[in-house]
């Protein structure tokens, strides 16, 4: 790791928590990492397609009304409209309840991905928050952080979750994001905590400290943007674990309930027809599966643009 | 190092009893919210008042603590600790089996099925891993970074149901329609479910599905991991000293390799475990986990607290025996 931090310039850095992407810090003339990754990135043609996808999918997200003008939740299983194959009129066919698929598919985009964003964010938060106090006060503060981090570490992750979403009667995408937050934020905390704890002693901290830093100032302008890469590239592949969570958590019975759109619960609805019907599975899989790849190739590249030893 | 072990095992203690206070209280809530889950058993039939009262107090539900919103039940707590820690009674489920004669059913299967997952990620996963390290750029690298990633963007959930229907029951009916193919394979190893006649045969591809999404994981760690250890300044040594290439890469490269992944297969085993819920459901196989989700769908606080403790002591003692192999595989970590 000092080979990360000996390529940085550490003094005005923003602390780039919570941002998956890669600022160019310092801009292109200092050749920071994160300029330098940057440039790296760009020419990696992997990294370039799955981040147009998940532009795609973002926007899916956000304006799905520019992407379909059928309404998702217009449903009638009159006129033999229950699991239609595609067809000109319903490009993915249309549901058992004899929704258009497409328009669910395109709207199901917001709440698989609003969960995992948020979710996310908030994982990087809280855990980013715990891992740099564990790391940096040491001693008491670290044996009680670590061993929170612990309990929540060895709870089975499925199962906790079901036990938290079991108590909701109703759950909408804030009960299912809160969950994953509640359970994943310890692996962070302890990549945070352990890249704090190799950085703190390093000697351009200890000239802060030296020239009278205070320990908020040392912590957030000095040790946080230094230690923050492998979160990033945690977070990322993160992201798309969350989107898999969210359809597993809902084909388990605990996640989103109809009328909710998301691609969890269709693939959780037509569970029992994929075998006759196939593509009421393979276009919302395709959907989860596509976005879950482009996450992790998208960490994979940040990995190794942030990583001299890989260089 | 007896010093070391003493210290980890009592950290086990604030752990455990941490993680059975979060259960405890989050059951203890889920009952406050919802209402006491015993009057489920008389289905729409209004018992009287005073058997209902009778059974919830036998099955332990019977404290006033559970009608209060958010109360944390402290007392209520420290009862089951007791019966848990002082009289090794686990309490019994809503049908008065007990707790242990649930989880000595139930646990040999999880425990065949994360056998095989992790004999299987661990073999396939370190060769895969190495091979396309060792050939960095490769086709056979290309082939394994990509099915790697493949497998990892499948959600679980898919992967066992497409298994099951397309290999188990069509390419098991096929085998089974056959003349000549033993009973061990087609009715074993493709039967489309788990079959008592076949303890082990029948858990074969529920354990291959259980483990793919580890092997991936064990593939690329091992890869990056072997790659990034090539270009070592040992590395260089050894092969300067004119050592063989197999004994460079075998014995010097290889043991440092190995750090991350035993690290990642020490937390992969709780996870297994407890992540087998999704494959026994997919495959119909009585384990543990079904055991447990089906208990958080029913209220039944022991089963549930029984249980996930066993699987919190199982993650802790997986993460105990990593810390220890870390001085076994890298001579320079010592423990006082």
């Amino acid at each position: 790791m000092s080979d990360v931090i000996s390529t940085t310039t550490p003094i005005g850095a923003p602390p780039a928590m919570g941002d998956a992407e890669p600022g160019g810090v310092g801009g292109e003339r200092t050749a920071s990492l994160w300029a330098d990754a940057r440039r790296q990135l760009i020419r990696n043609p992997l990294f370039v397609v799955s981040s147009l996808f998940i532009l795609l999918v973002t926007s899916m997200a956000v304006v799905p009304f520019l992407w379909t003008s059928k309404n998702p939740l217009a449903c009638t299983v009159s006129g033999g409209l229950s699991r239609n194959p595609p067809s000109a009129e319903h490009w993915f066919g249309t549901s058992i309840l004899g929704c258009d698929y497409y328009a669910q598919a395109i709207y199901g985009a917001r709440n698989s991905m609003l969960i995992s964003v948020i979710a996310a964010v908030g994982v990087v938060l809280l855990g980013g928050l715990v891992g740099l106090l564990a790391g940096y006060f040491g001693g008491a503060v670290d044996s009680v952080l670590s061993r929170v981090v612990d309990i929540f570490l060895g709870l089975p992750f499925l199962l906790g979750a079901i036990v938290f979403l079991v108590i909701l009667d109703r759950r909408e995408w804030w009960s299912l994001a809160a969950v994953l937050i509640a359970l994943a934020w310890t692996v962070i905390a302890r990549i945070m905590r352990g890249s704090v704890i190799a950085s703190k002693n390093l000697d351009y901290v200890q000239a802060a400290r030296a020239l009278g830093a205070s320990w908020l100032r040392l912590m957030f302008r000095h040790i946080l943007p230094n230690a923050v890469a492998p979160v990033v590239v945690y977070a990322t592949i993160l992201l798309g674990a969350f989107v898999s969570a969210e359809a597993t958590l809902t084909f388990l019975g605990v996640g989103l309930q109809v009328p909710s759109v998301s691609w969890g619960v269709m693939i959780d609805q037509h569970d029992g027809y994929y075998h006759e019907d196939p593509w009421l599975l393979l276009f919302p899989v395709a959907l989860v599966v596509g976005t879950v790849l482009s996450f992790i190739v998208i960490g994979d590249a940040l990995r190794d643009a942030l990583d001299p030893r890989l260089r | 190092m007896g010093r070391y072990l003493v210290r980890r095992l009592l950290q086990f203690i604030p752990t455990v009893l941490g993680a059975m206070f979060v259960l405890h209280y989050l059951t203890a809530v889920a009952i406050q919210l919802t209402g006491n889950p015993v009057r489920a058993i008389f289905g729409d039939r209004m018992p009287p008042p005073s058997v209902l009262a009778n059974l919830t107090d036998r099955l332990g539900l019977g404290d006033p603590c559970l009608e209060q919103p958010f109360n944390p039940c402290i007392s209520l707590f420290f009862h089951r600790l007791e019966l848990i820690f002082l009289h090794f009674d686990f309490g019994t489920d809503f049908n008065q089996r007990p707790v242990l004669d649930i989880v000595a059913s139930a646990l040999p299967l999880t425990v065949r099925l994360t056998i095989i997952a992790f004999v299987f990620e661990l073999v396939v996963g370190i060769i895969a891993g190495v091979l396309a390290g060792l050939r960095n750029g490769s086709f056979w690298d290309y082939l394994v970074k990509i099915s790697t990633v493949l497998l990892i963007a499948v959600p679980v959930f898919v992967l066992g149901a497409v298994v099951r229907d397309f290999v188990n029951v069509s390419f098991g009916n096929w085998l089974r329609g056959m003349d000549g193919v033993p009973e061990l394979i087609s009715r074993g190893v493709f039967a489309p479910t788990w079959t008592p006649e076949y303890q082990w045969a029948s858990l074969v591809i529920p354990g291959l599905v259980l483990g793919a999404l580890s092997l991936a994981t064990i593939a690329r760690l091992s890869r990056t991991s072997l790659l990034e250890n090539m270009r070592a300044d040992y590395v260089r040594t050894a092969r300067a000293k004119g050592l063989t290439a197999r004994r460079v890469v075998g014995v010097h490269t290889l043991r440092n390799s190995l750090i991350p992944v035993v690290t990642f297969l020490g937390t992969d085993l709780g996870a297994l475990m407890g992540g087998a819920v999704i494959t026994e459901g997919v495959f119909s196989i009585p384990g543990i986990g079904r055991q447990v989700v089906a208990a958080i769908f029913t209220g039944e606080t022991t089963v549930v607290l029984g249980i996930v403790t066993i699987l919190v002591l199982v993650y802790l003692v997986a993460s105990l025996i990593v810390d220890l192999l870390y001085a076994v595989l890298d001579p320079r970590i010592r423990y006082e």
